[in-house]
């Protein structure tokens, strides 16, 4: 079971309530896809956040729409626009 | 001695229209003034220099700076990494800054002293008090003024080698291009997404690389989009813009001052790199500033998105139908950083602030007990200032705490029948069981619809919230 480090910025930190959380995924289930939908099922609110982000394993770009595969000790950042200045 | 008539709403708000004009014409002439004064003085200084035939010059150099160029810029010059070549490249080229708010104003004060050759400065609006925790390119004295005139008068006093150029009438998709045109790079430092999204196609359509930064609360990020041959622009990054319920504002979230102080400042530094030629341009990287963990971040981000709307293969925005795009419905929000104004409910389930103080006074002449206040603005708004009596549930815990405000209700009939008067809401007392407050308005009508659905029937709202309270009745109210 690979511990991902899943770190909150922004909206998504404000939505959630926490700057990082420890997520534990499933062997047959360490990808992206399936940490994002525990996350939504977990913080109902981050789903619409979700949908205009800049996701990161490991502080590299990934597509939201992609299943990256994920092992022990990854850091994903969920990173939403900020617009504000 | 009677006391002196105060003036009325409308009165006040045209002597302040007034007093608003008169400081920008006074900042205008002020300025006006001191260029003349500085222009004498340089007369004055060149005369005395012609006096006599000027001595043969003993010395060689093949550069474009003058001797108050090498003076002024010594410490670029002495830096190996940065340079003659590079400080020449800068002296000539031109940045364009849209918004001299909380990152454009230190980008523009750095960017001045720095020595670029030309900088634009584009705003909008006029310089408000609340302004002056983080713009701190503007003064007291200017609060009022045009925030590019303001701005400018603070580059040109910090280094009149500069050539500042005002755009007052802010950046909309009708002068983009035009405005864009003019300049090697632009700034975004402005305050919403509609202007970003806005800003990104202008500077994709011209080929213009964008040195792009935002801040809101404690948070800050920094790109450069649009520059070299794969970095993304901002579409690529969001093709779909967040939804308005996501966006923070500072105007409602709040902002710490120094942290859109630091990202423009950044903005300033990868500027500076950029036109002078040196070091690793901020391009396909997403810096991140945590301010509260105090913590930098960089994201490696991904290339252009082929199917991107401004620069994929096939753009369907291009130079000849940008000035048509509709931003404000492609975003759902207007260019700006100020809160909308709902209007969710009909005007029987609204009343005006002076109609609830008259209640509260009648209540108080007649010796019943006070209505009942439910105030729903965030806590630390709440302990700022609130109306004596207010009872204070979040917005966000309404649900949850529905029957506490039914017992609100309760308790305020029951003291008023053990008073001698009807129970009944609406029949012999005009005003409602429950008057639902906030900040601005909004929150309150989404609160009494809200509370609608749970069944709570007579609870009304205060239009324009604590803010038109203060502005229609009590101008000593420290609202925020």
């Amino acid at each position: 079971m690979p511990d991902i480090k899943v770190l909150f910025f922004a909206k998504a930190r404000e939505v959630a309530g926490l700057s990082e959380e420890a997520v534990h995924l499933q062997e047959d289930a360490a990808h992206t896809e399936a940490l994002v939908a525990l996350l939504v099922q977990r913080f109902p609110s981050l789903s619409s956040v979700l949908q205009t982000c800049v996701l990161a394993v490991n502080q590299e770009y990934v597509q939201l729409k992609d299943k990256v595969p994920l092992k022990q000790g990854d850091e994903v950042a969920i990173i939403p626009p900020l617009s504000g200045g | 001695m009677a006391p002196a008539e105060e003036p009325r709403g409308d009165e006040l708000e045209q002597k302040e229209r007034e007093l608003a004009l008169l400081k920008q014409r006074m900042a205008l002439l002020e300025q006006e003034v001191a260029d003349a004064r500085r222009r004498q003085q340089h007369a004055a200084a060149s005369t005395t220099a012609q006096d006599g035939p000027p001595p043969p010059r003993s010395f060689a150099c093949s550069h474009s700076l003058s001797k108050e160029h090498v003076q002024r810029y010594s410490r670029h010059l002495l830096l190996p990494s940065f340079g003659l070549s590079a400080q020449e490249r800068l002296c000539q080229g031109s940045v364009l800054i849209v918004g001299c708010g909380g990152l454009g104003s230190p980008a523009a004060l750095y960017l001045a002293a720095s020595g670029v050759g030309t900088l634009g400065l584009v705003d909008h609006d006029v310089v408000d008090l609340s302004n002056l925790h983080r713009q701190i390119i503007h003064t007291e004295a200017r609060v009022g003024v045009h925030k590019a005139t303001s701005a400018a008068q603070a580059c040109a006093a910090l280094n009149s080698l500069v050539k500042v150029n005002t755009h007052m009438d802010g950046f909309n998709p009708a002068n983009a291009l035009e405005i864009v045109r003019g300049y090697d790079v632009v700034l975004d430092a402005t305050d919403n997404p509609t202007t970003r999204y806005l800003i990104n196609d202008a500077c994709v359509v011209l080929g213009k690389p964008l040195v792009s930064a935002a801040a809101v609360g404690t948070d800050g990020q920094l790109t450069v989009y649009n520059y070299g041959e794969d970095a993304p622009c901002y579409r690529c990054l969001f093709p779909e813009s967040p939804a308005p319920e996501n966006c923070s504002r500072c105007a409602d979230a709040g902002v710490l001052g120094p942290v859109p102080g630091a990202m423009g400042v950044l903005q300033a530094v990868e500027v500076v790199k950029l036109l002078g030629g040196v070091g690793d341009v901020l391009a396909k990287k997403l810096l991140i500033f945590d301010a509260l963990a105090g913590r930098f971040t960089t994201v490696r981000l991904r290339g252009k998105r082929t199917e991107c709307v401004a620069c994929g293969l096939c753009p369907s925005i291009t130079r000849e139908n940008l000035a048509a795009y509709d931003y404000v419905a492609f975003t759902g929000q207007a260019p700006t950083d100020a809160a909308p104004s709902l209007s969710v409910l009909p005007p029987s389930l609204r009343v005006t602030p002076q109609q609830l103080q008259g209640v509260m006074s009648s209540a108080a002449v007649s010796g019943r007990a006070p209505p009942a206040v439910l105030d729903v603005r965030p806590a630390n708004q709440f302990s700022l200032m609130h109306l004596p009596n207010a009872t204070h549930i979040p917005f966000e815990q309404l649900d949850a705490k529905v029957e506490e405000v039914k017992d609100l209700i309760r308790g305020s009939k029951c003291v008023e029948c053990s008073g001698g008067g009807s129970a009944e809401i609406g029949e012999q007392r005009p005003e409602a069981g429950l008057y639902v407050m906030c900040r601005r308005g909004n929150n309150s009508q989404l609160a009494v619809a809200r509370l609608r659905e749970l069944g709570v029937l007579n609870a009304v709202d205060v239009v324009g919230g604590m803010e038109n309270w203060a502005k229609s009745l009590d101008p000593s109210m420290p609202v925020i």
